[in-house]
């Protein structure tokens, strides 16, 4: 159980797929157009309700429940060694030979 | 009665929406069925340098310092024939608060809705431009909405997009974030009318004319620091607004020409609504899927008349590769020691190329930075794009293609900018300008010479191939 005011991320279907604008490409028209917003919980709930919430700027937003105090997780990726390449090259290039 | 908010109701309530939203009733700046007086629409609606400095100095943005990079401008004249490659300069626009010089036009849009009384702001952006929105917004104690287009139909987010949307909510801003697909502008016109806030769009003379101080201070800056002017101002190009606003500033300034060049990442072949090709690009803005649509026709912005006309002011517009932009944003912090996010280093790439072109006293000036951190940073937009399948490796840029590889160069001299053809641009600019009119008039005429910064003979030419009539006074 999600209690309410506790701050959560919902997820709302805006336009089916049928309802889409014409001048789509052909794969973004097969899925449909979607939202996510986050709010205070008006009441209890779980995951997989539809619930109401009141966002940050005091709207009133419906959609279903799918996270409790949503989190960033971006980070900077798995390590891309062609990073050191590139240092070795300029340098080298710029100030010749070797390192030492 | 209960309101119609289906998605044709709502697009068609478009222009009522936008007017009030905005404060500007474009209709009293349209003179015929095809021009309009932009020239009245910036002084009437916007505001001086001088104002504009005033309410920006005071609000954390502007007086970035301008940086000479001798490093990059060494490693050109190593490639560059002897006597030339000319000193490199970047103005460091990370230091504006919310870190780009997207609060250049944040602070005037903001100043402006808390003046009219607005209790809100609204931005449609994916970009930096939010997170400055969301920064000023909170100085003038205004609520704040950004709609970001953030994921794929997979719930997938591009790293730099929920980066952004990370600082915007850091800022106080609610963001809602939607799935790939040009009906972002519906869900933001119900925006704009259930809440009645202010439409803070990239695109009014307020959004455009902050970045006038861009443009004078770079002269300002570069007169102290060299004694000279620039001969040239490489700027980042996608909706126009900072290239439009730039050379305002700069011709506000001085009467010397001064090169005004755009510069964009290549990304041809890439389908800007496509569910698929959405993250399989490592730039969300800058790119030429925005950069050629808007320069040939301005007016698909979301206000009736954009501010941004980039035709009016461009002499040069290049391309550069994604694996060309990366490459340079690595390069800047090994041999500068200057870590910035890679969209704003677009023009640097530009600017390493066409830097061989100029005698070794010739200063041409970057005129942006941005600020980079989790996901908004070469390492990571890299191990997201190898992620998704693209294939990163080590050769001739010339051979990436957008959406399936990377190439950063295997030999310094492969960084290349790559000229787009301006003639044809501008005539597909007159082009799409005329619409189906088959006659104009003298003010047209005149009107389209100065939206594509051309001559009477070039007008007249294209018009005839065209098969329209035209008067001239």
């Amino acid at each position: 159980m999600i209690l309410k005011n506790s701050w959560v991320q919902i997820h709302k279907i805006l336009l089916k797929p049928e309802e889409r604008t014409g001048s789509l490409p052909p794969d973004t028209k097969q899925v449909p157009f979607e939202m996510w917003d986050k709010g205070f919980l008006t009441k209890n709930a779980n995951i997989g309700d539809e619930v109401e919430v009141i966002t940050i700027t005091g709207r009133s937003v419906e959609g279903t429940l799918i996270a409790v105090n949503p989190s960033f997780m971006h980070n900077y990726g798995t390590f891309v060694p062609e990073i050191l390449i590139i240092d070795k090259m300029v340098k080298t290039f710029l100030y010749g030979g070797d390192d030492q | 009665m209960k309101q119609d908010n289906s998605y044709a109701a709502v697009i068609g309530r478009k222009n009522s929406i936008m007017k009030t939203a905005v404060g500007i009733d474009y209709n009293q700046y349209e003179i015929t069925n095809i021009s309009f007086d932009y020239e009245r629409l910036m002084k009437e609606t916007g505001y001086s340098l001088a104002q504009i400095k005033k309410i920006q100095y005071s609000h954390g943005v502007g007086q970035t310092p301008l940086k000479e990079l001798p490093n990059l401008s060494a490693l050109a004249r190593k490639i560059a024939p002897t006597g030339y490659g000319a000193r490199i300069f970047i103005k460091d626009e990370a230091q504006n608060d919310s870190g780009s010089f997207k609060a250049r036009r944040a602070s005037i849009a903001c100043y402006h809705a808390k003046k009219l009384g607005f209790k809100g702001v609204i931005a449609a952006t994916s970009g930096n431009y939010g997170a400055a929105v969301a920064s000023q917004a909170a100085k003038y104690g205004l609520k704040c909405i950004v709609v970001q287009e953030c994921y794929d139909s997979s719930g997938i987010g591009q790293p730099e997009i929920i980066e952004k949307a990370r600082a915007c909510e850091a800022y106080g801003a609610e963001v809602i974030q939607l799935s790939v697909g040009p009906e972002l502008f519906y869900t933001f016109l119900t925006l704009l009318e259930t809440t009645g806030y202010f439409n803070a769009s990239l695109y009014t003379p307020f959004g455009v004319s902050g970045i006038e101080s861009l443009g004078s201070e770079l002269i300002e800056d570069c007169l102290s620091k060299t004694g000279k002017l620039p001969s040239a101002v490489i700027i980042t190009n996608a909706g126009g607004g900072n290239l439009t606003g730039t050379a305002r500033g700069i011709k506000k300034m001085t009467d010397e020409k001064i090169q005004i060049i755009g510069a964009s990442v290549n990304l041809k072949g890439l389908h800007m609504a496509s569910d698929h090709d959405f993250n399989r690009k490592s730039f969300t803005t800058g790119h030429t899927g925005f950069g050629m649509p808007f320069m040939t026709n301005p007016d698909r912005s979301d206000v009736p008349r954009s501010a941004a006309r980039a035709l009016r002011y461009i002499d040069r517009y290049v391309t550069v590769n994604q694996g060309e932009v990366f490459f340079i944003t690595e390069t800047l912090v090994a041999l500068e020691g200057i870590e910035r996010g890679p969209a704003g280093n677009v023009a640097l790439a530009a600017a390493f190329s066409l830097a061989q072109e100029r005698k070794e006293d010739e200063i041409i000036i970057v005129q942006e930075t941005e600020y980079t951190g989790a996901g908004k940073h070469h390492q990571a937009q890299m191990a997201f794009a190898r992620s998704h399948g693209i294939d990163i490796y080590f050769g001739d840029p010339a051979e990436e293609i957008a959406g399936k590889s990377i190439v950063l160069p295997s030999r310094i001299d492969q960084i290349k900018a790559v000229d787009l053809d301006l003639i044809k641009i501008k005539q597909s600019a007159i082009k799409n300008q005329i619409k189906d009119w088959k006659k104009l008039t003298a003010t047209d005429f005149v009107y389209l010479i100065a939206e594509t910064n051309s001559t009477p003979d070039f007008v007249r030419q294209t018009l005839t191939e065209l098969n329209v009539d035209w008067e001239e006074e």
